[in-house]
């Protein structure tokens, strides 16, 4: 196995001005100017905290990035995750060399080609052949490598009849196509990508993902970032985790993908949840302290079989009287869609009044949950809808294709929705 | 074991990217590789600016014979403003071509950055590619309205006998380098600014219109009298103007000094605006 070490990225950080560009920088630029002609260090380099989006930040600066180092391998495909926020796009312009990093270094070995876009440099006056070439040699080939390889790229698009008509009367789907056939041509060492996958239909994604899993086949490097991670799990071999602008793990593609999709959450684990969590809305009146869920049985437990009740018991601290108290309670994916949603008001048409202290909320799931992964959400909010404590992904659990009845196995390979419906279905002769 | 030896060379990179600004890290063999996307912005400009037009790039010739129609109309038969020895409409036409070559490529150029933004921020190339090729693509069109100029030209000097070129007309190309380098660096320097601070496109939009006014394109040098002709030839490109015409047109004044002054103000602007744009390049996008 060929180990040579292709991308070295060493200690890059990056600063960004936070609010408005263009409004007091003149006299930042001037004392900027003024330590460095002394020889001194930048001023603001050295303030701007951690990129945590969900607390405010007291600089006007913020890393983006901080102190990130990793390596690529020849014909490593590495997948970059993380939130949105985390940094990735950043890093991909720093690769790339469409921004510059405030401090660090970033040693390539070949040539390095970026998709951070599909179809960059376009124009719609222009006909297909023509933007083949345009966006061919944007991307860094030279003439003589497009006219190499246009027939394969007019092929592979699907758009032979249309390639001397103006892209302007192009479909959106066309463009895209064409776009992704030059950028799969390309001949570069290492590949950068970015989401491209993500546009144009079903079919044409299959397509592309089947060209890219071609292209790190071939030996090639390619460092990909997307937010879909069963492709990147189809794609990718290793991988690393940003988190507020730090490379929070690195490692194999599911060791990265798990660790990401547990990050932030011991709480999604244990139910308990911190005191001092960031809270992102809520008067803080009151707060959610801890959920448990357990089985028909009373067994705490994260994962459930198919069909049967899931018990919730909530603790929940008060810290100031609250007249008029509704809880809610909603399960979504992984992904963060809320799929089933029940409160306190529904039942009795009231709101409960709550005094300050400590108070258990039970309740139970008794729809019944496909097959999957879910999470739990938590709502505490006044009669009149002003939040007063809200957690997003408290409780991660699964359920399970098993169910207690042996014939009430799940029988499907895969989960046709969220919910099970009971309704009989009847069929008649005609 | 040997992974580590081969990881560890450190000399062998083909590309390192560092947050550093070089001043003149100029890289001629990259903009060299790049050669092909120049060529092709050049074709971009040319064929798309006049397409579905019935004329097509006869718009490049019918644009200065108009101003020249004009400027003959307003400023010669009503204003009475003389144009020495030479014909008015030859005087006209070499003054709107030289200046429509100076001004447009200034103004596009002084627009680098904004106007391209969404592709810069998408994907790396040589920045000053975009600029050069404006140069290339401007050249172009100077040359089609270049022929209009000529072709009435050739009726002077062969029917009308009233004009003879002289041997200067041959050093007219490296005044013409010299006109379109200056608009360059100075597009480049501004572009370069105004990726932070909006304030000089709107200084630069009447400034260019001002500055015609003290290039002789409308009023020759000649009718220029006494202590104002300074302050025309401050301005680095009245002996260029002048030189070309002198050479083609066998008329006006060849200041050897003043086009000394002229080649020294272009190539420090050069120098200038390279350093400049080099440096706002690598992080405009971020400001922009």
């Amino acid at each position: 196995m060929n180990k040579e070490v292709v991308i070295r990225v060493e200690n890059i950080s990056k600063l960004y001005r936070l609010g408005q560009v263009g409004t007091g920088t003149l006299s930042h630029d001037l004392k900027r100017w003024w330590a460095l002609t002394r020889g001194k260090e930048d001023p603001y380099l050295k303030i701007g905290m951690e990129n945590d989006r969900t607390k405010k930040s007291k600089s006007e600066y913020a890393w983006a990035l901080k102190d990130i180092n990793f390596e690529v391998n020849r014909g490593d495909t590495l997948g970059i995750i993380g939130k949105n926020g985390a940094g990735k796009s950043t890093l991909l312009k720093i690769l790339s060399r469409v921004t510059n990093s405030s401090t660090g270094t970033v040693k390539i070995k070949g040539q390095i080609a970026s998709l951070l876009e599909v179809g960059t440099g376009f124009h719609p006056e222009l006909t297909g052949k023509e933007n083949v070439y345009m966006n061919g040699a944007i991307l860094g080939m030279t003439k003589k490598q497009i006219t190499d390889r246009f027939d394969e790229i007019v092929a592979f698009s699907g758009i032979e009849k249309y390639i001397d008509t103006p892209v302007k009367r192009y479909s959106t789907g066309m463009t895209v196509r064409l776009g992704f056939a030059v950028a799969a041509h390309l001949d570069s060492e290492v590949l950068v990508v970015d989401e491209v996958l993500a546009v144009g239909d079903a079919e044409f994604q299959k397509k592309a993902i089947g060209e890219m899993k071609n292209i790190s086949a071939s030996g090639r490097t390619v460092l990909f970032v997307s937010h879909n991670m069963p492709s990147m799990k189809a794609l990718c071999n290793k991988g690393i985790l940003l988190k507020n602008g730090m490379v929070d793990y690195s490692g194999t593609i599911d060791d990265t993908i798990d660790k990401y999709l547990t990050s932030d959450s011991d709480m999604a684990d244990s139910g308990i949840i911190p005191v001092d969590m960031p809270r992102l809305y809520g008067t803080g009146e009151g707060r959610f302290r801890q959920v448990t869920l357990t089985d028909s049985k009373g067994q705490v437990k994260n994962e459930f079989y198919y069909l049967s009740p899931i018990n919730i018991e909530i603790d929940l601290e008060i810290l100031k009287d609250i007249p008029d108290a509704v809880i809610s309670i909603i399960v979504g994916t992984l992904d963060g869609e809320r799929i089933l949603f029940q409160d306190s008001f529904f039942e009795k048409l009231q709101a409960i009044p709550l005094k300050e202290g400590w108070f258990t909320v039970n309740t139970q799931i008794n729809q019944s949950l496909l097959p999957g992964a879910y999470s739990l959400y938590l709502g505490l909010a006044h009669i009149n809808g002003t939040t007063i404590d809200l957690i997003e992904r408290v409780s991660d659990f699964h359920v399970l294709k098993m169910a207690y009845e042996a014939n009430r196995q799940y029988k499907w390979d895969s989960s046709h929705g969220f919910i099970l419906s009971k309704e009989p279905i009847t069929i008649k002769r005609q | 074991m040997t992974d580590k030896t081969i990881s560890n060379n450190t000399d062998n990179w083909d590309s390192i990217i560092t947050s550093g600004r070089g001043y003149l890290d100029f890289n001629i063999k990259e903009l060299w590789r790049y050669r092909d996307l120049l060529m092709l912005f050049v074709k971009k400009d040319i064929i798309t600016v006049y397409k579905q037009t019935i004329l097509g790039p006869l718009w490049f010739v019918i644009q200065p014979m108009l101003t020249s129609l004009m400027f003959l109309l307003i400023f010669n038969n009503i204003a009475k403003i003389s144009t020495g020895a030479i014909p008015p409409i030859l005087f006209y036409l070499a003054g709107t071509t030289l200046w429509n070559y100076f001004s447009d490529t200034l103004n596009v150029t002084s627009k680098t950055f904004t106007e391209n933004a969404s592709v810069f921020g998408k994907v790396y190339f040589p920045r000053i590619i975009l600029p050069l090729s404006k140069v290339v693509s401007g050249l172009i069109k100077f040359l089609i309205q270049f022929s209009l100029f000529a072709v009435i030209l050739l009726y002077y000097i062969f029917i009308d006998k009233s004009i003879t070129p002289n041997w200067y007309i041959l050093l007219a190309p490296l005044w013409l380098l010299l006109i379109v380098l200056l608009s360059f660096s100075i597009g480049i320097i501004i572009t370069a600014l105004t990726t932070k601070y909006r304030d000089l496109i709107f200084l630069i939009g009447f400034g260019v219109q001002l500055a015609m006014y003290a290039t002789p394109v409308i009023i020759p040098l000649s009718e220029v009298h006494g202590n104002k002709k300074i302050f025309f030839l401050i301005n680095p490109l009245t002996s260029l103007f002048e030189a070309i015409k002198y050479g083609l047109l066998g008329k006006g004044t060849f200041y050897i000094n003043w086009l000394a002054y002229s080649t020294l103000f272009t190539m420090v602007f050069l120098v200038l605006g390279i350093i400049i744009f080099n440096k706002v390049e690598k992080r405009f996008i971020d400001t922009v």
